[in-house]
Parts: structure tokens; C-alpha cells; sequence
């Protein structure tokens, strides 16, 4: 369906190829999940598939890509409408119409398709990705997994042979993503589409893969290859294939169920009780929220929230898109000033004070870092950033060489990865040591390695006695990283309590760990590993 | 077969059906400044937004059309007060005047303020918040979206530029209340001129790589695909465009009994020409509709009813054009004008005539 001829691309105005000599074959039907470090090139790949690459981003292509017999070298991505479908990272940034149906049928608009195949095809997408109660909604009004079961339809209507997708479920809450991945794969079973898919959170999606392309920092090693050999031999592997490696399993299992047909013999090993593996009480209280409710029109975002926030512990707010978390942290940092209720940060309100007092009180990382950022280098930003809070020279990038050692200086926040990104503004906000640290969804984008760093990061600060609250859908983050999980639901706080015993019984939560060794409440790869090695089972 | 109920669609009224019944109206409005038959035109205006408006962002924009209306008429009174010709009558209050010199031409500001100077400039702010009052209808009963997909092929470029820039207008107010939000969260003045100019550069880049990843989704889903770009297309555009521009200054000629003759029927009929030449020679071949607007009774009633209305307002203004204008000097009550008031009701018909609205906002 796809194939790679040496393909080799570099951008305008580099000196290193961004990929090199790339050899692949992707055959009919198949679903390929990209796999990669950020930053490697795994979107580059991507939008090589149907001619983006180089006809919209410029740069230039040696070697060949042929999809479907045609090369992308003399067909532009619109001559390929009709084969491939590409769905970018962020949906809400493409879409043309305003109404869900007219936005489905935009492409076939385009291809100059008859009235009576085009109200056909819309039938049966609206069908086939379970959208035919939404075909009415104006796009904006929708959620962020409708919105990208949306952005799908919207290219599926061309009746395209293969799908290409960027991050699909990078921003959405366990249960939209469960919902998109589940249309993907019914789009591989039932119509015979060749799928190709980048995604970050391997443990969604990874049982459903049939061939894995691994894309590796140096530019030149792309490789495909069968999901179990592939991750066994990865520098990035989900949850449950380094939990895998851990107890020894052979054949690799990629599915939970799988997993858990092999963990019998693991449970048994494991004598201690994991509750024993014990975190350090947290300290004084930081920050208080009393029966705080906010709206937004007639949209309730809160609903009477009252919380304690102490020092020294890592705070996870979960819950669905759209259930307040995002403004409850909006409170903490005073964006908003509550209606009804109150929010005191060491007894003072943040929304009331000036911003240069404030970030001495409570720092938020908003869920797009880069908005944060604005000057032309690294050094520069950091400059800014001790200036507008009368901090001494050079302590924000004393304290951005802590959270990541060996930044150059010089260069653009622009071409910083995501990860390095999240770093540099976590120093800004760090930099006047305020007692509250908020970060939104801090995993966008982030592989696991970049996550494994932010889980140290974020330990160290609640070790230093600062109170960090964390909002976001990553469960295997919370599980590494968090002393206690808050989840709301339509504004409200349903559940508050220690992560083991939060996330153990909520199914829709749990990290894989934890499914896969129910019913003992285990949450991480580490856990279990020193656990191992303390009983003197593996060295 | 419930489903079945829930997801059927009763077609909404055409577009432009809506708009030709909102400018007739507003037609109307502008012939007139009796207060009786502007308040008319307004309640059956507003009537008919309030049982067939859709849910959504564009109908709740009518509130801020009428505020902005009653601010025309309180904006019209004062600049009467002020700065306007003296009219005789019964003096209100005396406001101290100030002669300009002769060669500020000489006139008198202030002076002594009537009840009849206050009503005329009442009635006549009256008159624009009625026409603006219609132009809000429209657009609260038809989004921007669903009138630009009625758009000619010749234009249909055009209407994806339009298109692009209605929908990414919230999208910049987004941008800008993010990049707000950031400056305040490094410690930031968020107002003042240091805080404008923060503003500018991040609110520009964020539009603008927003604008590269949708041509690059538009590219990818076949935009472009059929455009033929030979000679005969770009003529067959640019007289679709001289013919649109021939129709407005025509219609405008028609509507203005101040406008020198010619500029009336002969320049609607070389636009029409125009138009009608330019949409044949595009329509042959490119892009297909989906689901297109029809034009039916419902669209031809709408149509008809506000022509009617406009029709008995200029019968009227022929026959006695004194009961059309609020008197005053000498003050007094407006003239009862039954013809008009009779045709201006009949526009209220498209509340019940059009389908109601399908509601796209509710989860």
C-alpha cells in the first residue's frame, strides 16, 4: 500500500536530514503504529504519506514514497484526497464548516462526487464512527473525543484506502481516546483500511498494532517490524512491556489480558503488600478552597469544591474533559476570581493580587507551554522571566540547568522539543519558588522518557516542600508520580484519597500495572521490581 | 425507529430567503420614520427571531444589534441637542450657545433645545435602529456559514476566504485571552501599552500557524483539486463580480429618490445580465453540493410577504406621504396609517410559515 523508496528529506535552512535512507513497506490493511522519542521525525513520516511533505512544508525529498502506485513526487497532497486521509494533530484547527455534516461531506465537495454518493457516504460514516446523533452539532459545541471523530469522518467521507493519523488521542481524557481507538480499529477490521498512526501513550493502543515502525533519534533507522520484537529491543516500551521484561514473560504479551494470563506465578511472587512501599506525611496546609462553584453562561464548571492543599505532596485532579479541572487550577492561580466560595493561597486570595506578587505565591504551567514563551532564545527568556519578577540575574536559568542540564542557550524556544519546552517553563514558574505549583495536563507530546524525567522533577519538588497539583488524563503519570488523586465529575469532587486506593478501584483510571496484577494493588514497574529484588527473587 | 425521528431533518429556510425578507424589511424601515410603523417593523422583526432563531453563537448576536440600535437613537438626540439645526416649538431647556467664528462657517452651537427638535431626532435614530434592527434578524436566523455555502461557483473562492475568516475571528479572541492569561501567569502587566504589545506578536503567530495547519487540511482533503484556472474562468468571475457590484449601486439607485435616474432600473439589468452570464459560464463542471438549500413555497412566501410589506409602505408614501413621517413642529400624535400597518404585519407570516429551528448546541 505504501512503500519507501530511500527516502530521504531535509527542511530548508538544516544541515542533518530530518529522516535518512528510510526503506519501509506497509502492506494492505495493516495498522502501523509510529513509534519514536519526540522530535525524531515520526511527523515528518507521517506527512510524507499523501505529499505534504515536501509539496506544503518545502525542504527536499530524495528517494521515492508510492502509495497505492502513485508517487507523491508528481501527485500534490489534494490529487491523493482520494487515497490517503490525513488527520493532523489538532482537529479543532482544521475543520472548515460549522456543522458536523457539512464538515463530513467538505471533501467530497472537493472530489466533485454526485449529490446521491455523497449523502451515502455521509450515512455510513455518521454510522461507522457513531456520530449520527451529533450530524446537526455545530463542531464547536462538541467534545474533544467527538471533535476528533469528527476531524476522521471529515477525511473517511473520500473513501480513502488509507488513514494517516498524527496523535490522535493526545489530548483526550482515557475514556474519548478508548472511544476513537475503537473506531480505528473497527475501520481496520470491518472496511479493510490500511491504517498508519503516531501516538506517544503506547499503552493505548499497541495491542491493536500488527506492524510497529520504530523511528529513532539518529536520523537514519527507521525500521519496521512485528509489535513484540520491536518493543522488546525499544528504548520506548509501555508499561506492561517493561513489567514484562521485569518478570522474565516470554512471548511478549501486548494486551492486558494477556498479561494477566501470565501474572498468576508473578502475584505469587510478590509477598509483601505493596501499601507498605509508604511516602512521607505531607506537611502544613498551603492552600484551601471553600465550596468554590463557578459557570461559564448557563454551563456549570464547579459545583461547590472544597479542598486542602498541603506541602510536600503531588496532587493529581483528575477526570473527563470538560469536568473543571482546568478551572479549578484556574482559581488556585487567580486567572479567575471565584463568584461563590473562596480560594486563599497562604492566606492571601491570588486572584486579587498584582501579577508580580502573585508568582511568588502560586505558579500555573498552562497545558501549552509555548504561550508562555515569547523571547528568541533560551538565554533571553530566562532573562525576561527574572526581570518581570524582580528575581536575581540568572536564577531562572540556575534553576531551568537543575530541571534540564545542558540546554544550549542560543537556541529558539521554537526548536526545542516538547519535553525541553515543558522544562524551560517550569523554570520560569519555578524560578520565584512560590509554595503552589499547578501544571495542566503536563504530557502532551511528552514521550516516556521526557515523562520519567517530569516524574523526578515533580518528586524533588515535593520533596523540597512545595505543593505541586497536577491536572491531567495520564493515568501512568499519576500512578509514578502522585500522593493522592482528587477526580471530579461535572464539576463536583466524587472521590479524594491516596492514589493506590483511588485508581485500584476505579477501573477507568487504573495504570496497566495495576490491571494486571488486580487484585493486588501494585501501580508501577518500579514497585514491583524493588519489591522483587528485596524478597531475593531477581538480583 | 425512534433514531430515525430524532435524526430527520425538516430543511431549515433558505438562506436566502432570510436575508432577501430581512432587507425588504429593512427597505421598508428606511422609508419611513413614523414611530407607529417603526415599532411595528421591529416587533415583527423581533418576533419572528424569537420563535425561529437557531441556538447558536451568530442568533445570540441580535441582543448586542438592538443595545447598539437604542445607543443609535440615544447617540442621534444628543448630537441634536448639541450641535443641531434650531428647530421652533416648544421650548424644553435653553443650553448656552456659542457662535463659531465665520470661518468655521459661521454656526451657532447650543441655543434653546424643543420637544419637537428631541422627537424628530428620536424618530430618526429610530429609523437606523429599525434597519439594523432587521440586518440582526438575519443574521441571528441564518449563520454566516450555511448563506456563504449559497455562494455562486464563480465565487466560491471568494466565499472560502470569507468562510476562513468568520470562523477563525473566535478562534483569534481565544488566542488572546491565552496569551493574556500567560503574561499574567510569568508576573506580567496585562494592560496598559506594555501589555499590548506583548500581545501582538503571540496572537500573530499562534493565527498564523493555525492558518498553515488548516491549508494544509484543506490540501489534503482535495481543495483546489478541479480548479480549472483557464482565462475563461477568471472572466467568467470577474463578471459575476461587476455584475454583484452593477446589482448593489442599482438597487441603491432604485431605493434613493435622490439618485440621478439612470442609475436605477438600466444598472440593475446590465448587473443581472452580468451576473447571470458569469454564473453559466462557471457552473459547468467543478466542484458538486451536498445537500443543497431548496427553493420552495416556504422560501417563495417568505419572499413574497416582505416585497408585500415594502409594496403598501411606497403605495402609502405615493398616496399621502405626510402619514409616513412623524409631524412635528407643529407636535403632534403620528398618523395611523392602516394600508401600511396592514403590510407590515403580513411580514411577521415566515414565524410560522418557516420550519423551526434544528438545535445544534444542546449535548
Amino acid at each position: 500500500m505504501i512503500v519507501f523508496e530511500n527516502m530521504s528529506v531535509t527542511y530548508p535552512d538544516r544541515e542533518r536530514p530530518a529522516l535518512e535512507g528510510v526503506e519501509l513497506a506497509i502492506g494492505e490493511g495493516e495498522l502501523a503504529l509510529v513509534v519514536g522519542p519526540t522530535g525524531a521525525g515520526k511527523s515528518t513520516l507521517l506527512r510524507s504519506v499523501n505529499g505534504l511533505v515536501p509539496h506544503f512544508s518545502g525542504g527536499r525529498l530524495t528517494g521515492r514514497v508510492l502509495v497505492d502506485g502513485r508517487s507523491t513526487a508528481d501527485h500534490r497532497p489534494r490529487d491523493l484526497a482520494d487515497v490517503v486521509g490525513f488527520v493532523g494533530q489538532d482537529p479543532d484547527a482544521t475543520f472548515v464548516a460549522d456543522i458536523v455534516e457539512d464538515e463530513l461531506a467538505y471533501s467530497m465537495e472537493n472530489l466533485g462526487l454526485s449529490p446521491p454518493t455523497m449523502r451515502r457516504r455521509v450515512e455510513d460514516v455518521l454510522d461507522i464512527l457513531n456520530l449520527h446523533s451529533l450530524r446537526q452539532r455545530a463542531i464547536m459545541s462538541l467534545s474533544g473525543g467527538q471533535r476528533q471523530r469528527v476531524a476522521i469522518g471529515a477525511v473517511l467521507t473520500a473513501a480513502p484506502r488509507l488513514l494517516v493519523l498524527d496523535e490522535p488521542t493526545s489530548s483526550l481524557d482515557p475514556i474519548s481516546a478508548e472511544e476513537v481507538l475503537a473506531a480505528l480499529s473497527r475501520l481496520v477490521h470491518d472496511q479493510g483500511v490500511t491504517i498508519v498512526v503516531a501516538e506517544h501513550r503506547l499503552e493505548r493502543i499497541v495491542h491493536a498494532a500488527d506492524v510497529i515502525v520504530s523511528v529513532p533519534e539518529t536520523a537514519g533507522g527507521v525500521r519496521a517490524g512485528p509489535p513484540a520484537a520491536m518493543l522488546a529491543l525499544s528504548s520506548v516500551a509501555p508499561p506492561i512491556v517493561r513489567l514484562a521484561q521485569v518478570a522474565g514473560w516470554d512471548p511478549l504479551p501486548l494486551s492486558v489480558r494477556d498479561a494477566r494470563r501470565l501474572a498468576g506465578g508473578l502475584r505469587q511472587r510478590l509477598v509483601v503488600r505493596p501499601a507498605a512501599v509508604g511516602r512521607p506525611t505531607p506537611g502544613p496546609v498551603v492552600a484551601t478552597v471553600r465550596r468554590l462553584s463557578a459557570r461559564y453562561g448557563r454551563l456549570l464548571a464547579l459545583e461547590g469544591v472544597s479542598l486542602d492543599l498541603a506541602a510536600g505532596e503531588v496532587t493529581a485532579v483528575m477526570g473527563r474533559n470538560g469536568a473543571g479541572k482546568t478551572t479549578l487550577l484556574r482559581h488556585l492561580v487567580g486567572l479567575r476570581s471565584p463568584e461563590q466560595g473562596s480560594v486563599t493561597v497562604q492566606g492571601r486570595k491570588p486572584s486579587e493580587m498584582r501579577p508580580a506578587e502573585a508568582v511568588r505565591l502560586v505558579g500555573l504551567v498552562p497545558q501549552d507551554p509555548a504561550s508562555m514563551l515569547s523571547a528568541d532564545s533560551v538565554v533571553a527568556e530566562c532573562r525576561d522571566a527574572d526581570h518581570d519578577a524582580s528575581l536575581a540575574p540568572g536564577r531562572t536559568r540556575a534553576t531551568l540547568e537543575r530541571l534540564m542540564p545542558g540546554l544550549s542557550d542560543q537556541i529558539h524556544p521554537r526548536d526545542l522539543s516538547e519535553g525541553q519546552r515543558l522544562a524551560l517553563a517550569l523554570a520560569i514558574v519555578l524560578a520565584p519558588a512560590p509554595p503552589l505549583i499547578l501544571l495542566d495536563e503536563p504530557t502532551r507530546g511528552l514521550d516516556y522518557i521526557a515523562k520519567s524525567r517530569l516524574t523526578v522533577m515533580l518528586r524533588d519538588l515535593a520533596a523540597e516542600g512545595h505543593s505541586v497539583v497536577l491536572a491531567t488524563h495520564d493515568v501512568e503519570l499519576v500512578a509514578d508520580t502522585a500522593d493522592r488523586v482528587v477526580v471530579l465529575a461535572d464539576g463536583e469532587i466524587i472521590t479524594d484519597g491516596p492514589t493506590r486506593e483511588v485508581v485500584c478501584h476505579t477501573p477507568g483510571l487504573a495504570p496497566q500495572v495495576a490491571r494486571i496484577l488486580a487484585p493486588t494493588e501494585w501501580l508501577t514497574v518500579a514497585e514491583v521490581e524493588s519489591a522483587l529484588v528485596d524478597s531475593g527473587s531477581i538480583r | 425507529m425512534a433514531r430515525r425521528l430524532t435524526t430527520l431533518r425538516v430543511a431549515p429556510l433558505h438562506p436566502v430567503a432570510w436575508w432577501a425578507w430581512a432587507i425588504l424589511l429593512a427597505a421598508a424601515a428606511a422609508r419611513t420614520t413614523n414611530p407607529l410603523c417603526l415599532g411595528l417593523i421591529l416587533a415583527v422583526a423581533g418576533w419572528v427571531v424569537v420563535s425561529r432563531r437557531p441556538q447558536s453563537t451568530w442568533a445570540r448576536s441580535y441582543g448586542t444589534l438592538l443595545r447598539l440600535g437604542a445607543l443609535v437613537v440615544v447617540i442621534r438626540v444628543v448630537v441634536q441637542v448639541l450641535f443641531g439645526e434650531r428647530i421652533p416649538g416648544h421650548t424644553l431647556f435653553t443650553i448656552p450657545s456659542l457662535a463659531l467664528p465665520s470661518w468655521l462657517a459661521g454656526v451657532t452651537l447650543g441655543g434653546p433645545v424643543t420637544a419637537d427638535a428631541v422627537v424628530g431626532a428620536a424618530c430618526q435614530g429610530l429609523r437606523l435602529a429599525a434597519i439594523l434592527g432587521c440586518v440582526g434578524a438575519a443574521n441571528a436566523l441564518v449563520s454566516p456559514f450555511r448563506l456563504l455555502r449559497c455562494v455562486p461557483a464563480g465565487l466560491y473562492e471568494i466565499a472560502v476566504a470569507v468562510t476562513v475568516a468568520v470562523s477563525f475571528t473566535p478562534q483569534v479572541i481565544a488566542s488572546i485571552g491565552k496569551v493574556r492569561d500567560a503574561r499574567r501567569l510569568r508576573g506580567r502587566a496585562v494592560s496598559g501599552p506594555a501589555g499590548m504589545r506583548g500581545l501582538a506578536v503571540p496572537v500573530l503567530e499562534g493565527a498564523l500557524e493555525r492558518s498553515l495547519a488548516l491549508a494544509a487540511s484543506m490540501d489534503s482533503r482535495g481543495f483546489g483539486r478541479r480548479a480549472v484556472s483557464s482565462t475563461r474562468q477568471r472572466l467568467a468571475s470577474a463578471a459575476t463580480l461587476a455584475g454583484l457590484l452593477g446589482l448593489a449601486v442599482g438597487v441603491y439607485g432604485v431605493l434613493d429618490s435622490g439618485a440621478p435616474s439612470g442609475l436605477g432600473l438600466p444598472v440593475v439589468g446590465v448587473g443581472a445580465l452580468l451576473v447571470i452570464a458569469g454564473l453559466v459560464a462557471t457552473s459547468v463542471g467543478s466542484r458538486t453540493r451536498y445537500r443543497p438549500d431548496r427553493w420552495a413555497g416556504r422560501e417563495w412566501v417568505t419572499v413574497v410577504v416582505s416585497a408585500a410589506a415594502l409594496a403598501a409602505v411606497i403605495v402609502v408614501g405615493r398616496r399621502d406621504a405626510a402619514s409616513l413621517a412623524m409631524p412635528v413642529y407643529p407636535l403632534a400624535l403620528p398618523a395611523v396609517p392602516p394600508l401600511a400597518l396592514l403590510g407590515l404585519l403580513l411580514a411577521a407570516l415566515p414565524s410560522v410559515v418557516a420550519p423551526p429551528p434544528i438545535d445544534t448546541s444542546v449535548r
